[in-house]
């Protein structure tokens, strides 16, 4: 832990010290609120550029890192770090929560104080997901990440707005507890081979558990960020959410909430669980092409522009998630990439919705045409996000579709080791279909952008609709100023990405080719196989024993199970199959020895 | 290491123009508008020509004395010091590079662009958004110069989109009439469709070869698009037995069609012509839709390789350019004949560079964008003239009064109608030679002379409508309506001068660049451009390509033939059209199209439908298809059923719930009695069951199984083991006892039906139950085989 550790624990604590001051702030005091919010905002983006000084980026590991004790009795750690991946998204949020409080000054003006302490409150837990490096410490922060979002859907938002947010609620925490479930289950197994009970992410990393075991906690993981991301068929909460919510919101939750589902996959259910990720592949690509396709139709034949922008980040979500199973470096940076794009254009596309918004209370397509000649900054602005959002070269939309686009088409066996297949059925067909978003990103965007912007000036009431503010200027400028930034300089973005991803890429890899065997850690045998000269003084004997004998009481392997090699006594369950979803079965073997030293 | 050319500087020029003009253009005179706009396109020119006269031309010296060895290196310079994208293998720097026919290019970009949008200050002047038009003019400008002199595709393709932005926003510059703004986004989705196919031809190029750079920088022997290594990719197999290059090649030519209007995708060309029109003379004319063709020749390295693309290539622009001069015929809008034109001109070119004529297709490129771009201003300022309509019905008489536009007018049509010695004659002459001797390997062998044929016939179309278009306009008497008429009057200088320029140019540049490969013309003057461009286009003596495409090498006397021929065709066109409009529309062809030719007259005045045809089979039912999906799969399927589906079990599980939790006691005292029956009943029903097993040959161990409930307590078991249905075994069960046990020795071995009846000592209620024993006469006793049979309980406890 050095000096530089703590700019870390600083963009994560100063938005709880501005949430609670902001709370002593009298309640009529709107402005005061507002400046506490803003100011604090931009000191914690300032601080979090600073991040950018000390990090290297040559180093492909997790940096920076703070380590605390936290919760002794579980092992868990207040453990923050960031990497080439990270350090982007933690960027990314702290960049869209000013903008958002700014663009908030004029839409939000019940309850100010509390709105600016909710979104603060919100950037705590975005920034903790990202930064966590203790998987109890982000699902905590993965949890705390509702409670803000709920109540500003919930209080500010829409008509619909108590069904929009419970469905979102509903929708997340359905997954996030099979998550939560699976978590205790690797911690558990972990705790049985080395006898050290953690949730530490780079401690468990290092765990391999037999192949059906990882499919079944992949597929927990993956229910819970595939709702987050939200994956096609998952994604029905994300229109309503959007819709309902205010505009801050829906910048946020579009800007940064969706990437957790992505950086989800990427971060931890991936990694953990190689093998259960190997196994999906082929039918998320299908899903994630679906999603494409199927968000792009469906975005075009909305009335609502703000269901339409909704619909359009299925499509651009479904380009992130093809780009992380296509598993070449290009797909995967072009994914991650793309996440940071998605966050500026589709967070421009909803700032540019609010302000339709904020001047005449309606979405609905027909309600508008010709605006530009009322609002030509506006148009200039919000053409630049519709651009941006349809993969324009030159702007940051086309890096990300691009690179996962050429990443997927060349994924196959010869960016493979010998023996291992493409992890995705038919790559090229996949990158074709995919990019018919390409396409189809035109076509309802343009659609969208013709509706509103172009024609005769028909509806009476947008004769004398105002251009943009200073204040609005300010809030577009900087997202449009970073659109054209990534899209004409994305190398810094992507070099300090590479060494991550190539980490990613590479251990993914080495994680994928140990036997199929008991839990063991990755690079030792697992322990069936030097069971007969069992090694004393191993923290993992005591372990051992008791699970052994747990389980010779019990019951013989039934001559229908796998060879015994591959279904060792140490800690396997009673059962043939390897553990499923449930803990119970599995932890009092293991976690009873672990409670004792 | 190469020398870095600072060739950024060319495309920069007018970005940052366009930057000046659309970020702060509102604060600016109109003078300081279109003089920085003016100014940045004429720096750029004098920028490019600079490099030009210098460093490329001592290289192309250089390379000649060489004895011109395969293809030349050009400048190489690169925009920032970082790379673009460099991610793993892939590696894209946003680098430029200017050979002979990036040169071309450029020149025709900046001198014709920089005539454009000087008759621009003249033709737009009385336009509120002038800071605006010149920005998004100045853009496309720089788009266009960044796609010709990408080095690779990707930076090429920034160029390709970001003129197709620019085509969009232009042609939908008026956006307040609905109508341009549709064309504009149909201009730019049709664009996009052809943009996919350009990417996944990068997509598949990148794969194949590993890397999308025309030219390595770091030089002949480095990996790249045209290098050695490459040829091997192009000749390999991957698919079908098919070569590599053909993919590519067809994959970067559905862009080229996109972008170049070519079928299937012209449609949006036509619909274009909404933009004001010195737009549609540099975009949509003079430049943006040559970048197909510029394209093709660009990698004509790929195209060598592979017959099939070349014939796609060569058919579709054949078919192209009959079809649109057919469809030019029967238009009444000014512009909408000159569109018709472009498309068809456009097909020669793609003619041009499919039968690998690349150089004539190119010089047919850069003459076209003179006359036409001359054409289109020409347009232009008849409908300043004529109060802005382009109805060519309302026309006539205009020879007096625009004296300029009239005459320069005149040289453009014979031009473009192929008549000695203005330019067009010799560029579609040399495509029209190379057509003729095209040789395709494995394809018919009069391949070529049908092609020449097709485009023969299209070029006496040509003839015909463009004489038809000026004999319309500027013959006759005038037709328009008096308040019209009143109003005519010759365009300013500004208009006029460029327009003037332009048909200078027109006569000269053929006689210039392009004299024919006769002996007569001393071999140093022949086809000057065609010796230009040889240094960067594909030497097909080069052994990779012994056999798959030649071009012709033609003696005098056929070289003569043929242009005798493209002559006489165009002087039949003009004749015969001549004959008909002389005085303006003609009762012959009026007679015609009303009485024996309506149908035929109507539907090429309806452009054979097509845009209702694509209306009806893809844009229609691809909304109907959204529509379908959103209502059917994501709100009812998806959010109905399955999400509110199973909100509405859970809350209907709380409701039912809910009812018996009212804090009433009766209804409690109603649930405990009903629940306390409900146990009752099911603790005392009889469950007969019992497990057997062989203890010896022939003889056969039972247990009966009396349940567990209150009855169980002096239960009565009868067995029948004969299957005759009385008991032959009887015995009663008492608390704490060994399970009832009988044993029964079977007369023979097989399957027997046994039967167990359970009387229970409470409520004497019987069950029954029956099991097939098979019994076997001899050997050990089996384990336990029943556990199938096994109704309720398991046979555990009947193993032995």
């Amino acid at each position: 832990m050095n000096q530089a550790s703590y700019l870390l624990l600083a963009t994560l604590l100063l938005p709880v010290i501005g949430a609670v001051l902001v709370m002593f702030v009298p309640q009529g005091e709107r402005d005061l609120a507002r400046g506490i919010g803003l100011g604090v905002a931009i000191l914690t983006f300032l601080v979090s550029l600073a991040i950018l000084g000390p990090f290297d980026r040559t180093l492909d590991g997790f940096q920076l890192i703070f380590d605390k004790e936290w919760i002794p009795g579980l092992g868990a750690h207040f453990k923050l770090g960031v990497d080439g991946i990270s350090i982007w998204l933690v960027l990314l949020t702290t960049f869209l929560t000013p903008v958002v409080l700014l663009s908030a000054h004029e839409a939000v003006t019940e309850k100010v104080r509390e709105f600016v302490a909710a979104m603060l409150v919100l950037e705590v837990a975005m920034v903790g997901t990202f930064l966590a490096l203790d998987l109890f410490l982000f699902y905590v922060f993965w949890e705390l990440m509702l409670i803000p979002m709920y109540l500003l859907i919930g209080i500010w938002g829409g008509q619909r707005r108590v069904y929009a947010s419970i469905k979102f609620v509903l929708y997340t925490m359905v997954g996030s507890l099979l998550m939560l479930a699976t978590i205790f289950y690797v911690y558990a197994k972990y705790g049985g081979v080395t006898g050290e009970f953690t949730t530490d992410l780079e401690k468990l990393d290092d765990l391999v558990l037999p192949q059906t075991a990882q499919i079944w906690c992949f597929a927990a993981f993956a229910l819970a960020f595939a709702i987050k991301v939200p994956l096609f068929p998952l994604h029905t909460w994300l229109p309503d959410a959007h819709v309902e919510a205010p505009t801050a919101g829906s910048v946020i939750l579009a800007g940064v909430l969706l990437k957790f589902g992505i950086y989800g996959f990427l971060r931890f259910a991936m990694p953990l669980f190689p093998y259960g990720a190997a196994a999906a592949a082929p039918a998320m690509s299908i899903i994630a092409v679906a999603g494409i396709v199927y968000g792009a139709l469906v975005a075009f034949v909305q009335d609502d522009v703000k269901k339409l922008v909704a619909y359009s980040s299925v499509s651009h979500l479904g380009f992130c998630m093809l780009g992380l199973v296509a598993l070449t470096p290009q797909a995967i940076e072009g994914s991650i990439f793309g996440m940071l794009s998605h966050g500026l254009t589709t967070g421009g596309l909803f700032l540019a919705i609010g302000v339709l918004y904020e001047r005449r209370h309606t979405r609905l397509m027909a309600e508008f045409g010709g605006v530009w000649s009322r609002m030509p900054v506006f148009g200039a602005l919000f053409l630049i996000c519709v651009l941006g959002s349809a993969g324009l070269p030159g702007l940051s939309g086309f890096i990300g579709e691009f690179l996962t686009i050429i990443g997927t088409f060349i994924a196959g066996s010869n960016t493979f080791p010998q023996g291992w297949p493409a992890f995705i059925p038919a790559p090229k067909i996949l990158a074709a279909v995919a990019a018919t978003g390409v396409i189809l990103g035109a076509i309802y965007l343009l659609y969208m952008f013709q509706k509103v912007m172009f024609g005769p000036l028909k509806n009476e009431r947008n004769r004398d609709l105002p251009d943009l503010s200073w204040r609005e200027i300010a809030v577009f400028t900087p997202v449009v100023v970073l659109i054209f930034a990534l899209g004409v300089f994305p190398h810094r973005f992507l070099a300090t990405t590479e060494p991550a991803v190539n980490r990613f890429i590479g251990e993914f890899k080495a994680k994928l080719s140990e036997p199929d065997a008991a839990p063991h850690l990755r690079g030792q045998p697992p322990p069936g196989e030097k069971k007969p000269a069992a090694e004393p003084g191993e923290g993992q004997d005591q372990g051992a024993d008791q699970g052994e004998g747990a389980e010779g009481a019990k019951a013989q392997p039934p001559p229908s199970a796998a060879p015994p090699a591959a279904n060792p006594p140490t800690l396997a369950p009673p059962t043939a199959n390897p553990p499923t979803l449930a803990p119970p079965t599995a932890n009092p073997p293991a976690a009873a020895p672990g409670g004792q030293p | 290491m190469q020398h870095n050319y600072p060739l950024w500087i060319i495309p920069a020029l007018p970005l940052a123009g366009a930057a000046i003009n659309l970020l702060f253009g509102r604060f600016l005179s109109r003078r300081t508008v279109h003089a920085v706009a003016v100014l940045a396109v004429a720096a750029a020119f004098v920028c490019a020509a600079l490099l030009i006269a210098g460093p490329l031309w001592a290289q192309y010296h250089q390379w000649v004395l060489a004895g011109r060895p395969e293809v030349m290196q050009g400048l190489y310079g690169r925009a920032f010091a970082d790379p673009w994208i460099h991610v793993g293998s892939l590696t894209i720097d946003l680098a430029f590079r200017m050979d002979t026919l990036g040169a071309v290019m450029v020149l025709v970009i900046t001198f014709v662009g920089l005539l454009i949008h000087i008759y621009s200050t003249g033709y737009m002047a009385e336009e509120p958004r002038y800071a605006a038009y010149f920005g998004y003019l100045n853009l496309f400008t720089g788009a266009m110069l960044i796609l010709v002199l990408g080095n690779n595709l990707p930076v090429m393709f920034i160029g390709w989109e970001g003129v197709g932005l620019c085509s969009y926003l232009l042609i939908g510059f008026w956006f307040t009439e609905e109508a341009f703004a549709y064309a504009g986004r149909k201009a730019f989705v049709v664009n996009r469709i052809g943009d996919f196919a350009f990417l996944l031809g990068i997509c598949l190029l990148f794969w194949s070869v590993g890397t999308l750079d025309f030219w390595a920088a770091g030089g002949p022997d480095a990996l790249s698009l045209q290098g050695d290594k490459a040829i091997e990719v192009y000749k390999s197999t991957p698919w079908l037995g098919e070569r590599m290059a053909t993919f590519a090649g067809i994959l970067l030519f559905i862009g080229a069609c996109g972008k170049s209007a070519q079928i299937p995708l012209y449609v949006w060309l036509p619909d274009a012509m909404a933009g004001p029109t010195p737009v549609s003379a540099l975009i949509h004319a003079a430049t943006m839709v040559t970048a197909g063709v510029y394209m093709v020749a660009r990698m004509s390295f790929l195209y060598a390789h592979s017959t099939t693309a070349m014939a796609v290539v060569a058919g579709v622009g054949a078919l192209t350019a009959l079809f649109a001069a057919i469809m030019a015929f029967a238009q009444t809008d000014l512009k909408r004949v000159l569109a018709y034109s472009t498309v068809s001109q456009l097909g020669f070119m793609f003619v041009g560079v499919g039968v690998g004529a690349y150089s004539a297709g190119i010089f047919h490129l850069v003459t076209h964008a003179f006359f036409k771009a001359g054409l289109f201003l020409g347009a232009g300022s008849v409908m300043h003239a004529m109060s802005g309509s382009g109805d060519i019905t309302r026309m006539g008489g205009l020879r007096k009064k625009l004296t300029y536009t009239h005459a320069s007018f005149a040289v453009y049509c014979l031009a473009i109608a192929g008549i000695v010695p203005f330019s067009g004659f010799f560029s579609k002459d040399e495509i029209l030679a190379g057509a003729f001797g095209a040789h395709a390997a494995g394809w018919i062998a009069v391949y070529g002379q049908i092609l020449w044929a097709i485009l023969t016939v299209a070029a006496l179309g040509t003839a015909f409508y463009m004489t038809r278009l000026y004999f319309l306009v500027f013959a006759g008497e005038s037709r328009a309506d008096a308040e019209t008429q009143a109003h005519i009057h010759e365009s300013p200088g500004s208009m006029t001068i460029p327009l003037v320029i332009l048909a200078a140019f027109t006569l000269v540049l053929g006689l210039f660049l392009g004299l024919p490969h006769l002996s007569a013309v001393p071999e140093s003057l022949r086809s000057l451009i065609g010796q230009w461009l040889d240094a960067s286009l594909v030497n097909f003596d080069r052994p990779s390509l012994q056999g798959a495409i030649h071009e012709a090498h033609f003696s005098d006397v056929s070289l003569l033939a043929l242009m005798g021929t493209a002559l006489a065709i165009g002087i039949i066109g003009i004749a015969a059209a001549a004959a008909l409009y002389r005085r303006g529309p003609s009762g012959a062809v009026d007679r015609f199209t009303l009485g024996a030719g309506a149908e035929l007259y109507r539907v090429v005045k309806d452009k054979f439908y097509v845009d209702e045809l694509y209306d009806r089979i893809i844009v229609r039912p691809f909304r109907a298809v959204s529509q379908l999906i959103f209502e059917v799969i994501d709100r009812f399927l998806i959010d109905w059923i399955i999400v509110d589906g199973s909100a509405f079990v859970v809350d209907l599980f709380g409701r039912v719930a809910r009812w018996f939790q009212n804090g009433q006691i009766q209804r409690y005292m109603v649930g405990l009695v009903l629940g306390g029956a409900l146990i009752f009943f099911f603790a005392t029903r009889t469950q007969a069951d019992f497990d057997w097993w062989q203890s010896a040959p022939l003889t056969v161990e039972f247990d009966a199984d009396v349940g567990a409930g209150p009855g169980s307590d002096g239960a009565v078991a009868e067995f029948d083991f004969d299957g005759d249905g009385r008991s032959d075994w009887t015995g009663t069960w008492k608390q704490g006892e060994q399970p009832l046990h009988a044993t029964w020795v079977f007369g023979r071995p097989g399957q027997h039906e046994v039967t167990m009846w359970l009387t229970d000592a409470v409520f004497k209620k019987r069950g029954e139950v029956s099991k097939t024993v098979t019994v076997e006469a001899a050997g050990q006793p089996a384990a336990a085989p029943a556990e199938e049979q096994a109704p309720v309980r398991s046979g555990g406890g009947g193993a032995p």
